[in-house]
């Protein structure tokens, strides 16, 4: 079992010509990713890895039975690609792009509340469903198939904690990253929800960051709301006051708020163990399992 | 991306907001003719972008030549906070009877825009939201009408802001929105918002900080941004080698990929006794280049003393990392500072065997290489 993405999910990917889009569709599909078309605007009729490109989204949705689309476009036209898709509608939009200016993502946020699709990002590293589905650009080597449930605001944090959990022979239902930005479509809490529903994921682990309030809203959602046990993480204790830390929702703002210390107290408060290394992490994994 | 009070300021004016008379000014002499010019009193304000400036020394009220000359004397060329101050505005000195707050800026957690309005002005308004939450009246935004006028008059009503005052008050606030809107802002705020006696309402300060992922579509602010500039050389290196990088004040450089990755890494280094010099993600690509320009914003940091690299090789292999960092590291002469690397993920022990040991140590996992790093750097601050 799987959240989200499985066997069943046929992706279009926006963007497709772009060398990202061209570059990792190839690696979704050696996956084993069924991605059924591209869409790109002006290059429809073209193939890309022996895939059709169509101009829109809604054609190569209509055209391929497409249900998800994974957004490579660069930051000056991924709004429009992400509203195409929200539009079309599809049932999951992933989107990958770092750099989305934050009061377009408002202006999606709002779109949101409007239509049924999901959006996941943007600024994330994706989606993967171990042994046959990823969205994005993780890495598929890293991860296998297993009992625990994975949600971050980061990638190669992702890819560590899951190969500290590997060495131990734990794998993932499904691994997914909620990007690194102030305004995302799927929050902490949204994803947790998902794993709570689905019956094979035993330990959710949680890792979070500097930033906004997510992590505080998500440890008060896990002690009210979930059976599913849950670990910890948060990155960024040591950012000072006022510093963008590479991800453009990782700040502590100048006033004190988002602070490491006030995440892992809530989520420590909601009983949910918070490791200090990654190890650790692995540690506390394994004895909820 | 924040701008200097004397150009957020200027855009404010631009807009038809109410900014006092000023003049910036970079020597003694030039601080003495704008005085003249605005007319005394005036207030001496250091343009540089940390908090607390008036606490700090940084801002000055003087009432004749003899003040502002000693005053110019005393902030051109001082140390504010660890910034230079090479430059002031010379400010008209405004008679209010009242200071009110008005801010406006993206609620993250709802994702939408917010606009504030407060009577408690010209404090620190963080502390007054710590304390009195009620005391600041927040209006919520639906990004995609924008603020309807009704709006910012609601806001500045039910803030208790004077009937005689509140559609004067309650215009500034919509033209802020506006502004912040049009210019991809990320913070605009006027603390204090003055009322003079006569009624008339004046933006004594000014803060505009500008989404840094949206001035590719706004080149008059990209432009201030550049003239702003005051970046210490560290940080404009980091700019010309596009590094995500962030000055800290401890004596262990951090290289890594991903942001997620390098903050949890400064903040293993905080666990095991040590203290980061800074942040500083390569991104996806380990290429040689790239590399070695992060080496060398580590060992052009004087406060650096070792070097943790920490690599989780995905999508890039790390053979490929190795023989990247290897290229790099045999293009400096000599390798300043003792640097360890960690590699891990795909191909993390070819990587591991590629890696040229009579240049760098290598640790195997994330732990032991901060560990291993942070007692070298120990050792050379204790010599």
């Amino acid at each position: 079992m799987s959240v989200l993405v499985d066997d069943d999910t046929n992706v279009i990917v926006q963007g497709m010509t772009g060398g990202e889009g061209r570059f990792h569709s190839e690696l979704m599909i050696d996956y084993g990713t069924n991605v059924v078309a591209g869409a790109v605007p002006g290059r429809g009729g073209e193939t890309v890895h022996g895939v059709p490109i169509y101009d829109t989204v809604d054609e190569a949705a209509r055209e391929e039975d497409a249900d998800a689309s994974v957004v490579f476009v660069p930051p000056a036209f991924a709004t429009d690609a992400i509203f195409e898709g929200l539009d079309a509608p599809l049932d999951l939009v992933v989107a990958i792009t770092e750099g989305i200016p934050t009061q377009d993502m408002s202006r999606v946020a709002k779109r949101l509340t409007e239509v049924d699709t999901r959006l996941i990002g943007p600024n994330s590293p994706g989606i993967i469903t171990p042994g046959g589905t990823k969205m994005g650009i993780l890495p598929g080597d890293v991860f296998s198939d297993g009992e625990v449930g994975f949600i971050s605001r980061s990638g190669t944090l992702t890819y560590q904690i899951v190969d500290n959990l590997t060495r131990r022979g734990i794998g993932q239902t499904t691994a997914m990253g909620i990007g690194g930005d102030p305004i995302i479509g799927t929050s902490f809490i949204d994803a947790l929800e998902l794993f709570e529903n689905d019956p094979d994921t035993e330990v959710v682990v949680m890792c979070g960051e500097i930033g906004g309030e997510d992590e505080e809203a998500a440890a008060r959602y896990i002690g009210e709301h979930m059976d599913t046990p849950v670990a910890g993480f948060i990155a960024g204790r040591t950012a000072p006051p006022g510093k963008r830390m590479g991800h453009a929702g990782a700040i502590v703002s100048s006033g004190g708020a988002g602070t490491a210390e006030s995440k892992i107290n809530a989520l420590n408060d909601a009983g949910v163990p918070v490791g200090d290394t990654p190890e650790e992490v692995a540690d506390n994994v394994e004895d909820l399992l | 991306m924040k701008l200097h009070e004397y150009q957020a300021k200027e855009v404010f004016a631009d807009a038809g907001i109410p900014t006092p008379e000023s003049k910036l000014a970079s020597s003694v002499d030039e601080v003495l003719a704008a005085a003249e010019d605005v007319g005394y009193p005036v207030a001496i304000k250091a343009q540089v972008q940390v908090g607390g400036r008036g606490k700090a020394g940084g801002i000055e009220l003087v009432e004749n030549d003899e003040e502002a000359r000693a005053a110019a004397e005393s902030i051109l060329g001082m140390d504010l906070k660890g910034y230079e101050v090479d430059r002031v505005l010379v400010e008209e000195a405004v008679d209010f009877v009242n200071e009110l707050y008005v801010g406006v800026t993206m609620d993250r957690g709802e994702g939408k825009p917010v606009a504030m309005v407060s009577t408690r002005g010209g404090v620190n308004i963080e502390e007054v939201a710590e304390e009195d939450p009620d005391a600041i009246v927040r209006e919520h935004v639906d990004p995609s009408f924008g603020m309807h006028p009704y709006q910012a008059r609601k806001a500045a009503f039910e803030a208790g802001v004077d009937q005689s005052i509140a559609t004067d008050v309650a215009s500034v606030v919509k033209t802020l929105y506006d502004l912040w809107d049009e210019k991809d802002g990320s913070e605009a705020e006027i603390n204090p918002l003055m009322v003079t006696a006569d009624g008339e309402v004046i933006a004594a300060d000014a803060v505009m900080k500008i989404d840094d992922d949206a001035l590719f579509r706004q080149p008059e602010m990209a432009e201030m941004e550049e003239e702003a500039a005051g970046l210490d050389d560290l940080d404009r290196k980091a700019s010309q080698y596009d590094f995500d990088y962030v000055r800290l004040s401890g004596n262990v450089g951090v290289i890594g990929n991903g942001a997620g990755l390098v903050m949890a890494t400064l903040d293993l280094v905080d666990y095991y006794g040590g203290s980061p010099s800074n942040f500083l993600d390569i991104g996806g690509d380990a290429k040689a280049e790239r590399v070695k320009n992060a080496l060398d914003m580590v060992f052009s940091d004087p406060n650096a003393d070792a070097v943790v690299f920490n690599v989780f090789g995905g999508i890039t292999r790390c053979d490929e990392v190795a023989r990247g960092i290897n290229e790099a590291l045999h293009e400096f002469e000599e390798i300043e500072k003792p640097v360890v690397v960690r590699l891990a993920g795909t191909n993390a022990e070819e990587g591991m065997e590629i890696l040229d040991t009579d240049l760098v140590e290598v640790e195997a996992t994330i732990e032991d290489a901060v560990q291993r790093t942070v007692d070298i750097a120990n050792e050379v601050s204790d010599q």
